[in-house]
């Protein structure tokens, strides 16, 4: 059989070719349950020594038929299942999800919600990029980046709670508008949160950054070249990382990000390196953004008046009016109504694109949705990306691709 | 008031001796771990362990609350833990060689302190004695035959496990350690040259070493090795790093790769062993630096002990008691070595780590030529310098 892989220096490769040194390989089922794995992925490996000569990503360890669930309820009653998509950014997945069905109403939310979501999502993409960062350093082997990005991800937390009134699982959104306005004061909180964050954000990439045991581990290792990374219809950081500037955020504008200015880091090289970069750039852009989003935050209605049969109306209304207390009763019990047809909507989450298309035949609940989820897509190029290099790079190589399981397996 | 004690025989003395040493190493080990625990925290902006507290105790006032705060009864919780807990040996292991393996993990790691001399009382006769196990000639040499032997629990642990993951880090611990075994044995060999220059009187022993680090006021022998050495120094002590598996050369380990490597399987006290040893190798490799290069138990450059025992006779007149100059020399030396670990806990929580075959590309590309070149140039020194004084 004719090797594929590359060794890593001429007197391995001599060894390899002469009829004495025929060594077995060995297989190693790295996951699912493996501190590497980021969750429940199981990687079949084929090893030559510790060169990885095979690698066959095996999913579904996390399969909830989340797309046959969602059949089965509401529009609205879905919103918790996004939770549990890419559990490290619930907020993102949460608008991406009411922006997909609201697409498919052609329902415009007010300008003043679609800020909170940007807000939102944004958080959210800080949230999750932290804990890619610290996951990241805990898989190469620096534990102190992990502690120190989830200091501020708890002062996240602390926000996300009293925005939506849950630390992890927000389900913050409605079909039409958010589950409540924005608290007394949580804007100036946000902007100093903010304020701090920068200065550590910039001490805790110092710890690796100019690193010379992490460039010698992630620099050169795992490169997607640009026509792979399209081929294998990668998305997000991991796209950007390899050098395309794909960010929907500015290729499709939606919930008002044309009005913000910011900047999509694009990697050169498209190793583990700059992908690693791209999230501690996005980081700083998200900053950016919700400073701008905080500084021109509208005012007026937090939710789509207008729509009366698909957000429900306000408690207050809803105890002294019969018009709104049947509203009410309706949303809850048949879910907000749609109109017939298809929709595919897609956003940009911290993963990459996040997709959903909805069949609706009317009525309260979908008849088919599927979710494209980033990370799957992200996955699919592991067997190619993981071959040739050691047991170790695959460790980098899994870290760098930032990968969620809940979302991969749905 | 002590002369009954060496009155007795020899053989007991050193039996009570080496109960003593392992008496206090042991537990000096065991509290590395706590340290670890605390010192990473403090590190990384956390409390640490700071809650356990035995209900007897919880009413004393002002004191227990600091041990508390400190962690030192998670320390005693963690011990007993590993003491009782259940020893499950897996079925799918060579049984024999899986115990055997935490056991070989001990031995060299508690038997190299014998011949490491950690302090110096000057006796009735106004001879400097160093106090130590065996003051042997050969010192150094059986502190590396002795815990080179260190390697063979490693390998015997991933091979008996039976599990691939263990297998993985068998494997590259017995390359890793044999590696950086030449380095570290070529950067001590300039250090030796020195002490037994032509003229010197030709011995392995670290407490001859230290002796010539020991030097009053401006002096030759003031300077502490590391301003001698400054090459064999640092080449001694990033291989010291690898030989004690500690990040960011823990390769055999690699919690985040290999699962925790050669001790995947093992639990319980067998698993305790493994980790013990391995603060005990830090201990005694941080005391061989110490000896080698930071002048033993001596407090600072150009002020030996016998040097600050005189200074404090002036005030303290029990000063020049030999009773009283030995555990001073002991606690200066053991301070040094919780400076040292507190380093090596430093680079362990800052660092990430190598990959396996950067590790043994810095070991053979880098530190042995390195370590060969600063042989060389040692050796044409030394001679050169022999040639002139004639």
């Amino acid at each position: 059989m004719a090797t594929e892989y590359a060794f890593p220096d001429s007197a391995a490769k001599a060894a390899s070719a002469s009829q004495e040194f025929q060594t077995e390989k060995m297989s190693l089922a790295m996951g699912p349950s493996h501190p590497s794995t980021h969750g429940v992925l199981r990687l079949s490996l084929e090893l030559d020594g510790e060169i990885v000569t095979s690698c066959d990503p095996v999913l579904g360890y996390l399969h909830r038929g989340d797309e046959k669930i969602a059949e089965n309820m509401t529009y609205n009653q879905f919103v918790p299942y996004t939770d549990r998509l890419d559990y490290l950014a619930p907020l993102a997945n949460n608008v991406a999800y009411a922006i997909a069905v609201e697409k498919l109403a052609k329902l415009e939310v007010p300008a003043r919600c679609q800020a909170i979501r940007v807000i939102c999502s944004e958080l959210a993409r800080i949230s999750a990029h932290l804990l890619g960062l610290g996951a990241y350093g805990i898989d190469i082997g620096a534990w102190t980046v992990f502690l120190y990005s989830f200091e501020e991800r708890e002062k996240l937390y602390k926000l996300f709670e009293e925005l939506t009134g849950a630390r992890f699982t927000t389900s913050y959104t409605r079909i039409g508008g958010v589950s409540r306005d924005v608290p007394e004061g949580w804007l100036g909180r946000v902007d100093a949160f903010c304020e701090q964050f920068l200065p550590i954000l910039e001490e805790t990439l110092a710890l690796l950054t100019r690193n010379k045991i992490f460039q010698d581990r992630t620099a050169g290792v795992g490169i997607i070249s640009k026509e792979d990374a399209i081929a294998y219809g990668l998305t997000g950081p991991n796209a950007r990382g390899s050098g395309i500037t794909v960010d929907l955020r500015k290729d499709k504008p939606y919930s008002g990000y044309e009005q913000y200015e910011f900047d999509v880091p694009v990697g050169a090289k498209g190793d583990c390196y700059d992908r690693y970069l791209c999230r501690g750039e996005e980081m700083r852009q998200s900053v950016r953004i919700v400073r701008q989003a905080i500084k021109k935050f509208p005012s007026g209605a937090w939710y789509a008046e207008d729509a009366k049969k698909i957000f429900a109306p306000q408690k207050a209304k809803v105890l002294s009016s019969m018009e709104e207390l049947i509203n009410n009763f309706m949303i809850v019990t048949e879910g907000p109504q749609m109109p017939a047809g298809e929709v595919y909507f897609e956003a940009e989450v911290p993963k990459g694109l996040l997709g959903f298309f909805i069949v609706s035949k009317g009525g309260g609940v979908p008849y088919r949705m599927k979710i494209r989820s980033p990370s799957f897509c992200n996955l699919s190029i592991l067997p190619k990306v993981c071959k040739g290099n050691l047991v170790s790079d695959v460790v980098s190589i899994l870290g760098s691709l930032d990968f969620v399981m809940g979302e991969c397996d749905r | 008031m002590f002369d009954f004690y060496f009155n007795l025989p020899l053989i007991v003395r050193l039996v009570v001796q080496a109960g003593a040493v392992i008496l206090v190493l042991f537990p000096i080990a065991a509290a590395c771990s706590m340290a670890e625990r605390k010192i990473s925290a403090w590190i990384q902006g956390r409390p640490g362990p700071n809650r356990t507290v035995p209900p007897f105790l919880a009413w004393v006032p002002v004191f227990v609350p600091f041990l508390q705060r400190l962690g030192v009864f998670q320390l005693a919780a963690d011990g007993g833990k590993f003491v009782f807990k259940q020893d499950p040996v897996p079925g799918h292991v060579n049984k024999v060689y899986f115990i055997l393996a935490p056991i070989i993990a001990m031995i060299p790691a508690l038997s190299t302190i014998v011949v490491v001399p950690f302090g110096a009382y000057v006796d009735s006769a106004g001879k400097l004695v160093p106090i130590v196990l065996a003051n042997l000639d050969i010192g150094l040499l059986a502190v590396f035959a002795v815990s080179s032997l260190g390697v063979y629990s490693v390998i015997l642990a991933g091979w008996a496990s039976n599990s691939k993951y263990s297998f993985l880090g068998g494997v590259r611990a017995s390359a890793q350690l044999v590696s950086y075994e030449l380095a570290m044995t070529l950067s001590v060999l300039p250090v030796f040259l020195w002490v037994n220059a032509p003229g010197g009187q030709g011995t392995l022993s670290l407490f001859d070493v230290v002796q010539l680090q020991s030097g009053v006021g401006l002096h030759w022998n003031s300077v502490w090795f590391i301003g001698y050495f400054p090459v064999s120094a640092f080449i001694f002590l990033v291989a010291l790093f690898a030989e004690t598996n500690r990040a960011p050369f823990d390769m055999p380990e690699s919690e985040s790769e290999l699962v925790g490597g050669f001790h995947t399987e093992y639990g319980a006290f067998k698993w305790s062993l493994f980790f013990v040893a391995e603060y005990c190798h830090m201990v005694v490799g941080s005391g061989v630096f110490i000896l080698l290069f930071l002048g033993g138990w001596n407090p600072l450059p150009g002020l030996p002990l016998t040097a600050l025992v005189d200074l404090l006779h002036g005030v303290i007149p029990f000063a020049t008691h030999p009773l009283f100059m030995g555990l001073l020399g002991i606690g200066i030396f053991i301070g040094k070595v919780i400076l040292s670990i507190f380093f090596f806990m430093w680079v362990r929580w800052t660092l990430p780590r190598f990959r396996y075959d950067q590790v043994m590309d810095l070991g053979w590309t880098k530190l042995l030529p390195l370590s060969i070149a600063n042989l060389v140039i040692y050796t044409l020194g030394i001679a050169g310098l022999a040639l002139l004084q004639k």
